[in-house]
């Protein structure tokens, strides 16, 4: 008895789920070979964001060792590869603390929320051509709907610490992350509007021309965004470390910790992965039928590496600034795209629907004009005036000294 | 409808990412902003004021380093001024030399020190700090062959330096001074100009130059509140008569200029090591003084020098005793810090942070 997928199903073009569906369904009745084969596929998927987590942390401590003129983590493994496998076991054996006046109940549930939309979010991606766990015809929708989960989950850690730091830290995080929602969903609707759809797969196949060349603007936005989003540099007031320790996750330690950190890092990777098959093509590249997850994997790399790279360079804005960036700055623009992008399409599209790659290109140069006057017209409109005072010698008089020079 | 919301007491530090070491400060916020603001310290005291008393007047030289520990040759330098001038007698003319070029050394060490904190308390992670680091690390080094310490030195003594410069420190200083052109330039593309630290930093917590001096701030703090005050200008000590440079002063009071301050100070500081290594000569570089000094009983000599933070000096007094009848510090870290209120109070928590970092304080140094 084996079973078989019938041809024109959408799991039968997903390598991965076939094979195991076929090899279980030798021995096993079809229902259960079905089961097996998705539960397998989520079971890659939650190591493929938990072991990317590990492995950003790795790359992010060796790259920014490279930043600052020293070395990293070196020690363990070669070129310190094992180094998270250290820290999580050092931080698995550490004391579970939790403060004394928290809620129990809130404090403990905190990392799994953090987690858990995480791993949910990968479930849409493609990392190849036809590989994704669900292919969801609103894959869009459904990645912006549960990455807002995020934001419970750092309130309430904030609120169930018994701490002011991260009381500062959850409202803070909670501000910038709603703020930046708007953006970040305006500037992807440009994205869909040309795919023409809302699944993840659509969309990595209407790029004949990347994204980020077609809506340059849609890009800056939704990277200014996810940054913001993901609480790093130069967005990162929710945990800034000068200002309140640790901020919302000042109380964590051991393993809720840990998984706290594996939600931070692991987010880079599920938002660099998105970008990437947003604005980059996703799988899309030479030879994609057999090696799309490596194209995949190069441009979540290159995304990831912008974040660190931000990260190593920039200081932090406050969050006044940062409020004012996301609605003065981020928003207009994400509208000028929204327009632009809406008009282009209107006048473009064919009378069959579908944009060519001359109307992608077409596109692209003219939404690179709007790109440079947009961001030069409001950056202009944004800046900070400082008032400098004229230098007026004045005279002050101290007892005991003859004169001061005061400018 | 406005919405009120209660105000929040939180004390930042002792044990605080920033506060440069365990300074404490119990902060009254209303949302973000600041209303309330109460210094507490005395968590680092060590007595040193009552120790110098017990030691005799060369020993106390190994207690200086421990003030301020980023800038002890400085320290070494206001005391061993204080001790000549209680002795009455003058360090030789290459001793004066070396004091002054390691002086300015150590300012620069000083100076990579608070700038790169000051980034990293904007929120840049590391990478300034890491490239200010790379050059003191050099400095460092060149002390190392001096006297064979790093950080505490204790290189002078009374009457002039522990020992002269060995051969292979004039060249290492001349490589040193090549390399740290070309890396304090990286540094200055970095940071003078970035958008971001100048909307941080620009108009924030401006100190006026009144409430500078009625407050007895020095140092980089009070120039940048436009204030044009050096003691090596209104009172040269050691070789600062033989240099020329000048003294960089601030126009806007805030964060910024005291930032800027810093920077422009290190170029005067090349300036002044340079024309040093032009000017010096050979000869004695410290006086043959007895082993245990005895000051005339009854005489009392205060010895300042601009610190990297401010006016540092000594105030000693002698009972004809081997030690010290009495040792009165005036640290710049402490006075500058009296200005608390006007730095922070209506300023957001993230400026509050800044604002701790510009005025650069050093926690041995206030509470000694």
């Amino acid at each position: 008895m084996s079973c078989q997928l019938a041809s024109d199903s959408i799991l039968y073009a997903n390598g991965i789920y076939r094979v195991v569906y076929e090899i279980v369904g030798v021995v096993l009745p079809c229902w259960v070979a079905y089961a097996i084969a998705g539960l397998v596929f989520a079971f890659i998927l939650v190591n493929a964001v938990l072991l990317g987590a590990a492995a950003i942390t790795w790359g992010e401590r060796r790259l920014l060792g490279r930043f600052q003129n020293r070395v990293g983590p070196n020690r363990w493994g070669p070129f310190g590869l094992f180094q998270p496998i250290a820290d999580l076991v050092k931080l698995l054996t550490k004391e579970d603390l939790r403060p004394d006046g928290s809620d129990r109940v809130v404090f403990s549930l905190v990392p799994v929320l953090m987690v858990a939309p995480l791993i949910l979010m990968t479930a849409v991606l493609p990392f190849a051509k036809n590989t994704a766990l669900a292919s969801l015809n609103v894959g869009v929708l459904y990645i912006l709907a549960v990455s807002s989960i995020t934001s419970v989950a750092i309130f309430m850690a904030g609120w169930s610490s018994n701490n002011r730091y991260a009381m500062f830290g959850a409202a803070r995080a909670v501000a910038v992350l709603i703020s930046y929602e708007i953006p970040v969903v305006l500037s992807l609707l440009g994205v869909v509007m040309v795919a023409a759809s809302m699944s993840l797969g659509t969309i990595v196949e209407a790029q004949a021309l990347p994204f980020f060349l077609v809506q340059p603007l849609a890009f800056f936005v939704f990277m200014a965004g996810m940054s913001a989003e993901l609480n790093r540099s130069p967005f990162d007031v929710a945990e800034a470390e000068s200002e309140i320790i640790a901020g919302y996750h000042t109380e964590y330690s051991g393993v809720r910790f840990a998984l706290i950190q594996a939600a931070e890092f692991g987010g880079v990777g599920v938002v660099a992965a998105i970008t990437a098959t947003l604005f980059l093509g996703g799988w899309s590249g030479p030879w994609s039928e057999y090696l799309g997850w490596l194209w995949f994997l190069i441009k979540t790399g290159i995304i990831v590496f912008l974040f660190i790279w931000f990260r190593a360079t920039y200081p932090r804005l406050r969050i006044d600034q940062i409020m004012a960036f996301s609605w003065k700055f981020l928003l207009p623009l994400a509208m000028v795209n929204l327009i632009a992008v809406t008009l282009e399409v209107f006048l473009l599209r064919g009378d069959d629907g579908v944009l060519t790659v001359t109307d992608l290109a077409i596109m692209g140069v003219v939404n690179l004009a709007v790109t440079v006057i947009a961001i030069a017209v409001f950056g202009n409109l944004i800046k900070e005036r400082v008032s400098f005072r004229t230098r007026q010698p004045q005279n002050v008089v101290v007892p005991g000294v003859s004169t001061i020079e005061v400018i | 409808m406005t919405i009120r919301t209660e105000p929040m007491t939180v004390n930042v530090g002792p044990q605080h990412p920033s506060t440069h070491g365990v300074f404490r400060v119990r902060i009254t916020f209303d949302g973000e902003d600041i209303v309330e603001v109460e210094p507490v310290f005395g968590y680092l005291h060590r007595g040193t004021e009552k120790l110098a008393e017990e030691r005799n007047y060369v020993q106390v030289v190994t207690l200086t380093d421990r003030l301020d520990y980023t800038s002890s040759m400085i320290n070494n330098q206001a005391y061993c001024l204080a001790v000549e001038k209680l002795l009455g007698v003058e360090p030789p003319p290459r001793a004066k030399y070396l004091r002054t070029l390691t002086a300015e050394l150590q300012r620069i060490a000083s100076h990579l020190i608070a700038v790169g904190f000051f980034v990293q308390e904007l929120g840049a992670f590391g990478t300034p700090l890491m490239y200010g680091f790379r050059s003191r690390e050099r400095i460092l080094e060149l002390f190392e062959m001096l006297c064979g310490a790093r950080i505490t030195v204790s290189y002078m003594r009374p009457g002039g330096v522990f020992a002269d410069a060995p051969r292979d420190f004039w060249p290492a200083l001349n490589r040193f001074l090549d390399d740290f052109a070309e890396e304090f330039v990286e540094m200055e593309q970095l940071l003078l100009e970035n958008e971001i630290l100048m909307v941080r930093t620009r108009g924030v917590s401006p100190i006026p130059p009144e409430i500078a001096i009625n407050n007895s701030v020095s140092g980089p703090v009070l120039r940048a509140s436009g204030v044009n005050w050096d003691w090596r200008k209104q009172e040269p000590y050691d070789a600062y008569d033989q240099v020329e440079f000048d003294v960089p002063i601030g126009s806007n009071w805030d964060n910024y200029d005291r930032f800027w301050v810093r920077f422009q100070e290190v170029h005067q500081s090349i300036r002044i090591i340079k024309q040093c290594i032009a000017q010096i000569e050979p000869g004695p570089v410290r006086l043959d003084l007895p082993l245990v000094l005895r000051p005339e009983a009854g005489r009392e000599a205060y010895g300042r020098v601009e610190a990297s933070k401010g006016e540092l000096a000594f105030y000693l007094v002698s009972d004809g005793g081997i030690s010290p009848y009495r040792c009165k510090i005036r640290s710049p870290s402490l006075i500058n810090l009296t200005v608390i209120e006007h730095l922070l109070v209506g300023w957001k928590l993230a400026d509050m942070i800044v604002s701790l970092g510009s005025i650069d304080i050093n926690m041995g140094e206030v509470d000694r």
